[in-house]
């Protein structure tokens, strides 16, 4: 059954067409990757799909619903979006920050119980910073930073997770770490990953999305979508695809 | 120390300040002078400078100071800058000249002045907002200075009322506008919109805590942004309108009193809000107590002491937070 989908979705930034027509299915247990050059709209599409930009045109469903008649608190009990940047200009520690995952859950006169404390403990313990609960959020590492925002989209416990560049700032094991645990045990959830890694999407996603720019896209599953020539068209920079153990990795000439 | 056992000991100071500032003053009282002006407002002479005098004064300070710290929390949030204040925003400014000009024409019940105050400070606000926003984003630089700017032209425009004004309210219309709360309108109406604006401020408070990740973030967290706004945006106006008819433009509580309360670990405004309401009134009350007992019987505007401990913070964290 299809969490997420998009009927005609067409989205524009200024002038410039991201897609147009496009009609997607997002099923549980599927892992999307999303690639394209820089600029050419991956995040705007990602924060349409979320439901916090309009649309040029078509719309967008959530669980059968059009996303535009749920109210922020439904789409955030069903969605989450881990943004690329990460804004702190203020003091807080770890544990609160993980915490504000559990704010679409929770009444507006309620407190965090103890068993959102547990999930966020969880989630923290997950990312490999159990320890971290009372640290300053404004002392940590880019890295470290990143894999707390992570943590803290686990924390809010969504079937449908958008992901915007979630290995930005990790070094390759972490990377792999993050990549892990996002496709781990989600048989009733989807994930998109907006990548700039194609080996990565190769390794951890079954479907790919290739948004060439000029409003055109490609879309299916990895095997079929990430080809040399698509590729090579998609970066305009001649990718090759070699073969190692069976696997196909690509690399950029 | 647990947030709650620090926000009870802050309550109890509140109360310990409030009753021995009642002592305090050029004219030393006994405690059973103060006591007895207390519970018989006739008995004697003394009772007077209690009752009439100091009681007043010593409560408008405190809800004064709670007013503008709540404001100034509310304001970081909307802008998300530690550094935003009524004052430096210019919000009071705008409040003030209105209050100037309802005095210009005549007016003078607390509750006609605060609410042309409050108009100024909405005004004031959308100014600031309207001239700083730029792409859905505040840069905390330009945001500041577009403040200052307007805080200025809000000075200039001042100015000009008090050139217009009669030579007799002179006086009176200056030292109110330096934060003198020996001028101070009705303390019953400032310690309402005090409670008033509490209560609302919590209402919002856990959203308070998603929205200071930024807007994306509190939307993609199930936060209505556009309402929250709004709320934030008329709570804010009306308590700076609030304080600023109480005692002029007091400025920097908004901004040094949530400060120093995250500096003691509370970050969660559920309870930064209801720590910055007593920190701001335990503040204003000291500086006050201050102002009018340092040259006795001479007394100085608040706005002076605020000044005195504000700047040097601020260009601090200015400093500070440039190198970051």
């Amino acid at each position: 059954m299809s969490l997420l989908s998009s009927h005609n979705l067409q989205v524009q930034i200024a002038s410039t067409l991201v897609c147009k027509d496009l009609n997607l299915a997002f099923n549980a247990g599927e892992n999307w990757a999303i690639l394209g050059m820089n600029g050419c709209g991956k995040t705007t599409l990602l924060h349409t799909l979320a439901g916090l930009l309009p649309a040029a045109g078509g719309n967008i469903s959530l669980n059968k619903t059009n996303i535009n008649t749920l109210c922020r608190r439904e789409v955030a009990q069903q969605l989450s979006l881990l943004m690329q940047h990460q804004e702190d200009h203020f003091p807080a520690s770890v544990m609160e920050t993980i915490l504000i995952g559990r704010h679409p859950h929770l009444k507006n006169w309620q407190w965090e119980s103890d068993e959102d404390k547990k999930i966020a403990l969880e989630a923290l313990t997950l990312v490999g910073l159990k320890n971290f609960t009372n640290r300053s959020i404004q002392t940590l590492s880019g890295g470290e930073r990143q894999r707390i925002a992570l943590a803290t989209l686990l924390t809010q416990q969504t079937k449908i997770r958008l992901v915007d560049e979630p290995v930005n700032h990790l070094d390759i094991h972490q990377q792999h770490e993050v990549m892990n645990i996002l496709t781990s045990n989600n048989n009733d959830m989807t994930t998109l990953f907006v990548l700039h890694d194609i080996n990565l999407a190769n390794k951890y996603c079954d479907h790919a999305l290739l948004i060439f720019g000029n409003g055109e896209t490609l879309h299916g599953s990895c095997e079929n979508i990430l080809t040399q020539n698509n590729l090579t068209k998609l970066y305009q920079h001649p990718i090759k695809e070699i073969s190692h153990q069976e696997i196909k990795y690509f690399i950029a000439n | 120390m647990r947030p709650s056992i620090f926000i009870l000991i802050l309550a109890i100071l509140s109360v310990l300040l409030i009753i021995s500032s009642l002592f305090v003053g050029s004219v030393p009282l006994s405690l059973q002078t103060v006591w007895l002006s207390l519970i018989d407002a006739g008995a004697q002479e003394s009772s007077l400078i209690v009752t009439e005098l100091r009681l007043p004064r010593t409560l408008a300070a405190f809800a004064t100071g709670a007013l503008l710290a709540q404001a100034g929390t509310l304001m970081q949030v909307l802008v998300r800058n530690p550094l935003a204040d009524p004052y430096i925003l210019g919000v009071s400014g705008g409040a003030a000249t209105a209050v100037l000009i309802g005095m210009l024409l005549g007016l003078s019940s607390a509750f006609g002045l605060t609410g042309l105050a409050f108009i100024g400070a909405l005004v004031a606000m959308f100014l600031v907002f309207i001239l700083a926003h730029q792409k859905g984003s505040w840069t905390p630089t330009r945001l500041l200075l577009t403040g200052v700017v307007v805080a200025a032209g809000w000075g200039a425009a001042i100015s000009l009322i008090l050139t217009l004004s009669p030579a007799s309210n002179l006086h009176g219309m200056l030292f109110w506008l330096m934060g003198d709360l020996s001028y101070s309108y009705s303390v019953s109406f400032a310690f309402t919109a005090l409670i008033i604006g509490l209560i609302f401020s919590m209402l919002i408070s856990s959203q308070l805590n998603v929205l200071i990740r930024g807007d994306k973030i509190a939307a993609s967290l199930g936060v209505n942004l556009k309402q929250l706004q709004l709320k934030i945006y008329i709570l804010a106006s009306l308590l700076t309108a609030a304080a600023v008819v109480q005692a002029g433009s007091i400025g920097f509580v908004g901004f040094i009193v949530p400060h120093l309360i995250r500096l003691t670990g509370i970050t969660d405004h559920r309870l930064l809000l209801p720590a910055a309401t007593l920190g701001g009134g335990i503040l204003v009350l000291i500086a006050d107590t201050v102002a009018r007992t340092i040259i006795a019987p001479q007394q100085l505007p608040v706005g002076i002491i605020t000044a005195l401990i504000g700047i040097p913070l601020f260009l601090f964290l200015l400093q500070r937070d440039a190198k970051q």
